[in-house]
């Protein structure tokens, strides 16, 4: 589904050139649920927007479902943000002004999708997140956890072959991360792929498959437990 | 995905109102200030006769003695009687037509209406095709009216209103000066502006109410308006002056409807002026012009320099209020620089965000549009109440009102280009990790 191979990001200035990324290779396969953690400024976010062609790599290769993206243009490239990947924030990012059901319209619009088909996508998306009653309301008059669930409903909503989670329940309380993490966990179980950062060892256990990344260098690629019981033998 | 532009663009003219506001106000008085003097500017410079104009051309040629004569000196702007007969019998344009302004006292057979006096047009038959004059009733007179000195008259639909209620007046009498007139024919309304073919009466004065042939006019010795110059040291009774070679004070147009003609006609002129000093007339060298009808009315400045003034300024407003929209809608948009990132992580391509930020600029301009036409019709309602010849004319016609909705637009396009395209190069990682 990912496959990133010797793959760099480097933000240059005259003087000087520093590496979010250095040299990962990451394969992540089609119904995986991936956890990338890293302590803060490790890259984990430089990699997240490369995963969403958010960002473009200054080195080595970048397939997503089988095609290379690691050289397209800026609009190629969002037609594939569009068709293929759901994202998901850590501060929902929802549009203030529109209401629950326009938001989740929001990918769909640009689409090019029948107003029927769209509906009913929006309305099946907003079910499955339990939030059907609350289509007419405006972000600002729902809690943390709700607009994050408008946030996984928009990016369920156009059906994606990947779902980037950055740091999904940094904004919420632990119950809200409890229900969002569930919630992204049953919709792994029903085939998503999903990869997640966070820097959260809990959440992180909760996913099958961790990556380690430290100065823009994965340091380990691990079996999520076991990795969850070294940190607890540790403490 | 215009209908879903649209929509966004009418959200977006509702968050923050104030900010809204102050972009259509910028614009709106940008486009009314414009508009207003645009079309004050437009209603003056105007053709006065699409799609004939030009055909129509003011032929000048140059009659008088070496005394005062000055080398580059443009030819008077009227000609003599003399001249008029002989260029009228050369016959050499596709029509022709000498006039003259007057007026006479009019004594009305309805009763209730005192004597009072009439501006009238002295002409010749060509007249009225020439000019392509709309008749109610009947029609002008003919060249065998003008050899015989008839006593006919065409009179304005307005003239007609007052003494005959409107009716059909062909055949009755219209008593000028004490002399009967029968009437042939009765103009529909017609005012060209400006008034192109005498502008001694003023440039955008009322056509004239009613029409006599110029041979009777003479005839009948009746009341001329607009300037005579004489030359020469022979001395004339005011009778003699006007149908010497020496006084000049006759309008004279000609139609030709080809660039040949056109040509032929201006070398006639020249062969004209050379026979004439060949006689011993025409004393200063052959000095002759041919200018088209809007060639005439640029040459006599007819627009007042200050109307052309203002309309400079106003569009130079207009520039400023563009440049302060700029800057707002920069404001504007760029705030929502989150909102575009969302939308470019969604999948929105670039040519997406410019479009429904360039929308939303056109909503801005529409709006602007409707504050611009109000702010212009209040304009020339203050227009209409200047001590100007014009004064009346300032009126918001159709071109103008499409001309002010795309002003409006336009401005309104420009306005938001740099803002729009601002707003679709926002990195969306950038803005959505700034969260």
């Amino acid at each position: 589904m990912l496959k990133m191979t010797h793959l760099s990001k480097a933000f240059r200035t005259e003087v000087v050139e520093t590496f979010a990324l250095r040299d990962i290779s990451i394969h992540v396969r089609q119904g995986e649920f991936v956890a990338v953690t890293g302590p803060s400024g490790s890259g984990k976010t430089t990699f997240l927007n490369i995963a969403g062609l958010l960002e473009t790599p200054t080195g080595g290769s970048y397939e997503l479902d089988g095609q290379d993206v690691s050289r397209l243009g800026d609009d190629a490239r969002s037609r594939i943000r569009n068709e293929k990947i759901g994202f998901i924030f850590q501060a929902f990012n929802l549009i203030p002004d529109l209401n629950v059901f326009d938001n989740v319209d929001v990918p769909l619009r640009y689409r090019g999708m029948k107003g029927a088909e769209r509906k009913r996508r929006i309305d099946d998306a907003l079910a499955r997140v339990g939030l059907s009653a609350r289509t007419r309301h405006y972000p600002a008059e729902l809690s943390g956890g709700q607009q994050q669930r408008v946030a996984i409903a928009r990016a369920l909503a156009g059906s994606p072959r990947l779902l980037l989670a950055d740091e999904p329940t940094g904004n919420l309380d632990t119950q809200m991360a409890r229900a969002v993490m569930e919630l992204l966990e049953e919709i792994h179980r029903e085939g998503a792929t999903i990869v997640m950062v966070t820097h959260d060892p809990e959440l992180a256990a909760r996913a099958q498959r961790n990556v380690h990344v430290i100065d823009g260098q994965v340091v380990d690629v691990g079996d999520a437990e076991a990795r969850l019981a070294a940190s607890a033998v540790q403490a | 995905m215009f209908r879903y532009y649209a929509w966004l663009a009418a959200r977006g003219l509702k968050r923050n109102p104030g900010l809204t506001a102050l972009m259509v106000l910028a614009i709106g008085i940008g486009i009314g200030a414009s508009v207003t003097t645009l079309t004050v500017l437009q209603v003056l410079s105007g053709d006065p006769l699409p799609g004939k104009s030009d055909t129509l051309f003011y032929p000048q040629i140059d009659p008088q003695d070496s005394l005062g004569y000055q080398p580059g000196e443009e030819p008077p702007d009227v000609i003599s009687y003399l001249d008029a007969k002989n260029l009228l019998n050369a016959d050499r344009a596709d029509r022709q037509a000498v006039m003259t302004g007057g007026g006479a006292a009019v004594i009305p057979d309805k009763p209730g209406i005192d004597p009072y006096l009439l501006d009238l047009r002295y002409t010749s038959a060509d007249f009225f095709a020439m000019f392509e004059v709309p008749f109610l009733h009947g029609s002008g007179w003919t060249a065998a009216d003008d050899e015989a000195r008839a006593r006919v008259v065409v009179i304005s639909r307005r003239l007609n209103d007052k003494l005959f209620d409107g009716g059909n007046s062909m055949d009755r009498n219209l008593r000028l000066n004490n002399q009967d007139f029968r009437i042939i024919g009765v103009i529909d309304e017609w005012r060209p502006n400006p008034h192109f073919y005498d502008l001694n009466t003023g440039n955008y004065s009322d056509s004239e109410e009613a029409f006599v042939p110029l041979e009777t006019a003479i005839q009948l010795e009746m009341g001329r308006n607009g300037t005579m110059n004489c030359f020469g040291d022979e001395r004339l009774s005011p009778v003699q002056a006007l149908t010497s070679g020496s006084c000049m004070w006759l309008q004279y147009w000609v139609e030709l409807d080809s660039a040949e003609k056109q040509k032929d006609y201006l070398n006639f002129l020249t062969s004209y002026s050379e026979e004439q000093r060949r006689l011993g007339r025409f004393e200063r060298p052959v000095n002759v012009r041919l200018r088209s009808l809007m060639q005439w009315l640029d040459y006599q400045k007819v627009v007042p320099e200050d109307v052309r003034l203002q309309s400079w300024i106003a569009l130079g407003f207009l520039v400023v209020c563009i440049v302060n929209t700029v800057g707002l809608m920069l404001a504007k948009f760029l705030r929502r620089s989150n909102e575009v990132a969302v939308r470019r992580a969604l999948g929105a391509p670039r040519a997406s965000i410019f479009s429904q930020f360039l929308l939303e600029a056109g909503a801005v301009g529409a709006a602007g549009a409707l504050l611009g036409l109000a702010l212009s019709l209040l304009g020339l309602a203050a227009v209409r109440m200047q001590p100007v010849d014009y004064a009346e004319l300032a009126h918001l016609n159709g071109l103008m009102f499409c001309a002010a909705v795309l002003m409006a637009v336009v401005a309104s396009l420009i306005a938001g280009l740099l803002p729009a395209w601002q707003a679709c190069r926002v990195p969306p990682a950038l803005q959505l990790k700034s969260e």
